[in-house]
């Protein structure tokens, strides 16, 4: 390059001296060849900006279909806007101007005075009082931690042990949406829905926390192939999980029902069903916790236990 | 008063009053402007003010002004939205919902889209401006990255560009979180989830911000806050910072004849730029309010009110939310237990801690560049991206990888539109991550090493007149350009002091004669492409 940068050598590109210019100066001449042409094109725009704007204020005081508005204004805003910037591409003084780069930085002199200002004037009578500054310094720390309180710690609860708990304990029954128990005769194999603990089916927490998939996955229970010590858990061939994915705390909502496998949509995370809900692919690292089912004597099903583990995604306290 | 009272001050008679200057009124007003404010000086200088042409620096204003739409259509949904997660029976004219149990600020978006006059025209300009605004700071940031024009002096207003356009992400996200609709929700779920895979913190901070364990009900209202106030304010903040450095330390330009490092070219801010950028942002507005229009964006009453067990098929973000979903899906299953605690690595490396690299590469890259290079030079003149071929290939390398997530963020779509296993999608993707942005690395140093070596590479080129002899042999010699080509190869002047008033009757007339005059064409060519 010809002119590469030199820091603040003394050649400095000439810029001339402030003139003067008549309107018959080339460089204020309009850029346009047929100037009439275009004028006659922009007011054409104009017009139809103008038509628009009238259309767009009747149809909104008729309250035409949202189209009709989306259309008047836009077409508006686009011949208006058109017919300016072709009025300042096309109309207007075609140059090229120029104008000379001013050196930002100052000189020697005032950078020396401003650096000796903040060093000499403003730091060395609070550096002889280094117990003033530093009792200072504790007071806008302490300020600075109190304060904290407020914008911080007072948003929310600490999370103690919320996160490991659920709703559903020993003796559950379990309920849909609309909080009816569920019978064990009531739904044909491969059906699945999402059930609640009884009584807490309609809250958020409820939703939130306690959500659990319930698959009739087999006739017959036990279900053959789950993890040990899980022999009792899936009576009449019912199986139950958690239905928070362990990977982002999407609900595992998919079923794929000639695989037996559950879906999360959100991250594509698959869970086998008859072997404990393991994760056979994608980001889950983890199970889908299981719900021990049982079936009282009428065949309503309930959770022999809660869960034995906290649900849905990792964080630091989980065990 | 005076008059009634029939008294007449000396001196105060309406005759004597001074007359206007030759500038009528207006010169009358600054001169009353300058006695007070001492506006002359510095208002020639911003009214002379030179911008350079060239296309690519239209894509900061098109940030610029998506934001000023973002603001304005902004402002009409915040009279109508209610950010609340009370529950409410829905009633209105959209069937299908009628009588379901919705939070309000769901219910007041149904109303927005269906009852308030001009309210999804609004909405869907608000979406379609955001979309626009996150691709164009993106774009901006991809020119001036690639044509050097963060190097010094320009570092402070580089990271400013970045910190906005990591605010600007993050208030698309909690903007489209505020519907309360089963999309939306899911991903506030999984920014929940993001938060406590934080080590040590990680579940305090989600307790702190949802004011309690998921969903709450403080979210929606909190949301709302950073979404209307606190963070467009930062943004406001930041964007008159970034003005400010713009107009202190002016504009780049690409080299050519009569540009150097220490000048400008281009059109003067008044009337030229003004004419151009003020027509720009209706012409902006006027695409984006058709985009509204035409093509719908965010139809909530398709999905309906979130619930926490509720889950829909095909959940993808906004597209500028893409890239951490597809690191979030290609992530393996990685988690750390032990010493009774756990850490969600797979969630925690492809959320926080990979965009967090990213962004600071960006930050950092300036100073990284400067190490490198030795180069400690103020730099206004661009660089030609094939020039740097390290740098462009270091870049394209950076847009392949955020490229190939963000395509992995459709994996499941993939799988269904091309009919393909979703496991074979998903593990091509894992390998694409990796290996795309090597291969965009020296496909683009390669490319740019051959652009060097050919001279002209991009030029416009000379016009030849090919002729055959009667020996059949061809000859090519070439052509002056024609005379409207040389029209605009004027020299670059000062924007004149005083405008002379000359008979502006025959004045177009007056140019064409002037035109021809040999003295007033310069040799150098200022605008290479003529209108």
């Amino acid at each position: 390059m010809s002119d590469h940068p030199t820091e603040h050598g003394p050649s400095r590109t000439p810029v001339p001296m402030p003139t003067s210019a008549s309107w018959s100066d080339p460089h204020m001449q309009p850029a346009a060849r047929h100037p009439a042409f275009v004028e006659r094109l922009i007011g054409f725009t104009f017009v139809v900006g103008l038509l628009s704007f009238c259309a767009f204020g009747a149809a909104y005081w008729q309250n035409w279909a949202p189209w009709a508005l989306g259309l008047t204004l836009g077409a508006g805003m686009l011949f208006v806007g058109t017919g300016i910037t072709a009025w300042g591409k096309y109309l207007m003084p075609r140059g090229p101007f120029v104008e000379e780069r001013h050196v930002l930085q100052s000189s020697t002199q005032d950078v020396e005075a401003f650096t000796n200002a903040l060093v000499e004037r403003g730091a060395t009578p609070v550096k002889r009082r280094k117990v003033l500054g530093g009792i200072l310094g504790a007071g806008m720390g302490v300020f600075g931690i109190v304060l904290a309180f407020p914008l911080l710690r007072s948003l929310g609860p600490l999370p103690k042990n919320t996160l490991a708990t659920t709703d559903w304990k020993a003796g559950s029954y379990l309920v849909d949406q609309s909080g009816n128990r569920i019978s064990q005769y009531a739904y044909a194999v491969g059906s699945i829905l999402t059930v609640f603990p009884e009584g807490w089916e309609d809250q958020d927490r409820g939703q939130a926390v306690d959500q659990t998939i319930l698959v009739h996955l087999e006739a017959e229970g036990p279900i053959k192939g789950m993890p040990a010590g899980r022999s009792t858990w899936t009576p009449a061939g019912y199986v139950a999980y958690s239905k928070i994915c362990t990977h982002a705390g999407c609900p595992v909502g998919l079923f794929e029902r000639e695989l037996g496998l559950l879906i999360c949509p959100c991250h594509q995370s698959m869970f086998k069903l008859a072997e404990g809900a393991i994760p056979i692919f994608g980001p889950a690292p983890r199970p889908l916790p299981q719900l021990p089912l049982s079936i009282d004597a009428d065949g309503y099903l309930y959770a022999s236990a809660g869960y034995d583990q906290p649900v849905g995604p990792g964080y630091w306290e989980r065990p | 008063m005076t008059a009634r009272l029939g008294l007449r001050l000396p001196g105060r008679t309406k005759k004597e009053r001074k007359p206007l200057g030759p500038y009528g009124r207006v010169g009358k007003a600054v001169e009353e402007l300058d006695e007070r404010l001492g506006i002359a000086k510095g208002g020639k200088t911003f009214l002379d003010k030179i911008f350079p042409d060239h296309w690519s620096f239209m894509l900061g204003e098109i940030a610029l002004y998506t934001f000023v739409i973002l603001l304005a259509t902004g402002v009409f949904l915040t009279l109508y939205y209610v950010p609340s997660s009370a529950l409410t029976i829905y009633n209105g004219p959209y069937k299908p919902l009628d009588g379901q149990l919705v939070s309000q600020a769901f219910a007041s978006t149904m109303d927005l889209s269906f009852t308030v006059r001009a309210g999804l025209l609004m909405r869907q300009m608000h979406h379609w401006a955001c979309d626009i605004f996150v691709g164009a700071i993106v774009l901006h940031m991809a020119r001036v990255f690639f044509t050097g024009a963060f190097r010094k002096p320009r570092e402070l207003n580089w990271t400013i560009g970045i910190t906005m356009l990591i605010l600007s992400i993050l208030n698309g996200f909690i903007g489209y979180s505020l519907p309360d609709d089963v999309i939306s929700g899911t991903g506030i779920r999984i920014a929940y989830s993001i938060l406590l895979s934080i080590p040590v913190v990680g579940s305090y901070l989600a307790f702190f911000l949802f004011g309690g364990n998921f969903p709450g009900t403080s979210i929606i209202p909190r949301f709302y806050v950073l979404h209307v106030l606190i963070i467009p304010a930062v943004l406001a903040g930041l964007l008159g910072a970034h003005l400010f450095l713009l107009v202190r330390q002016k504009h780049t330009q690409f080299p050519g004849p009569g540009k150097t490092e220490r000048n400008v070219v281009g059109s003067p801010m008044y009337p030229v730029f003004m004419a151009k950028t003020t027509g720009f942002l209706f012409m902006i507005s006027g695409v984006v309010a058709l985009l509204a229009t035409f093509f719908q964006v965010n139809p909530i009453w398709q999905f309906g009110q979130y619930r926490a067990s509720i889950i829909s098929y095909a959940v993808q973000p906004d597209w500028y939310m893409g890239w951490l979903d597809g690191a979030l899906r290609v992530m393996p299953s990685w988690e750390f237990v032990g010493w009774g605690h756990t850490i969600p690595f797979n969630v925690f490396l492809p959320a926080i801690i990979f965009p967090g690299i990213i962004f600071n590469i960006c930050y950092a890259w300036p100073a990284i560049e400067r190490r490198y290079t030795k180069d400690n030079l103020l730099h206004n003149l661009l660089d030609r991206p094939r020039d740097r071929p390290k740098r462009t290939a270091a870049g394209a390398a950076m847009l392949g990888l955020l490229s190939t997530l963000f395509v992995a963020s459709a994996t499941d779509v993939l799988a269904n539109f091309f009919k393909i296993s979703l496991n074979t999608v998903l593990v091509s993707m894992r390998v694409l991550t990796v290996i795309v942005p090597v291969i965009a690395y020296f496909l683009t140093y390669k490319i740019c090493k051959e652009l060097q070596a050919v001279p002209g590479a991009g030029k416009r080129k000379v016009v030849n007149v090919v002729r055959m002899t009667e020996d059949g042999e061809y000859v090519a010699t070439p052509v002056a350009p024609p005379q409207e080509l040389a029209d605009h190869e004027l020299d670059a002047e000062p924007v004149p002091e005083l405008i002379e008033e000359d008979a502006p009757v025959g004045a177009v007339a007056a140019a064409a004669a002037a035109r021809g005059r040999p003295g007033n064409v310069g040799t150098s060519s200022v605008r290479t492409v003529p209108r």
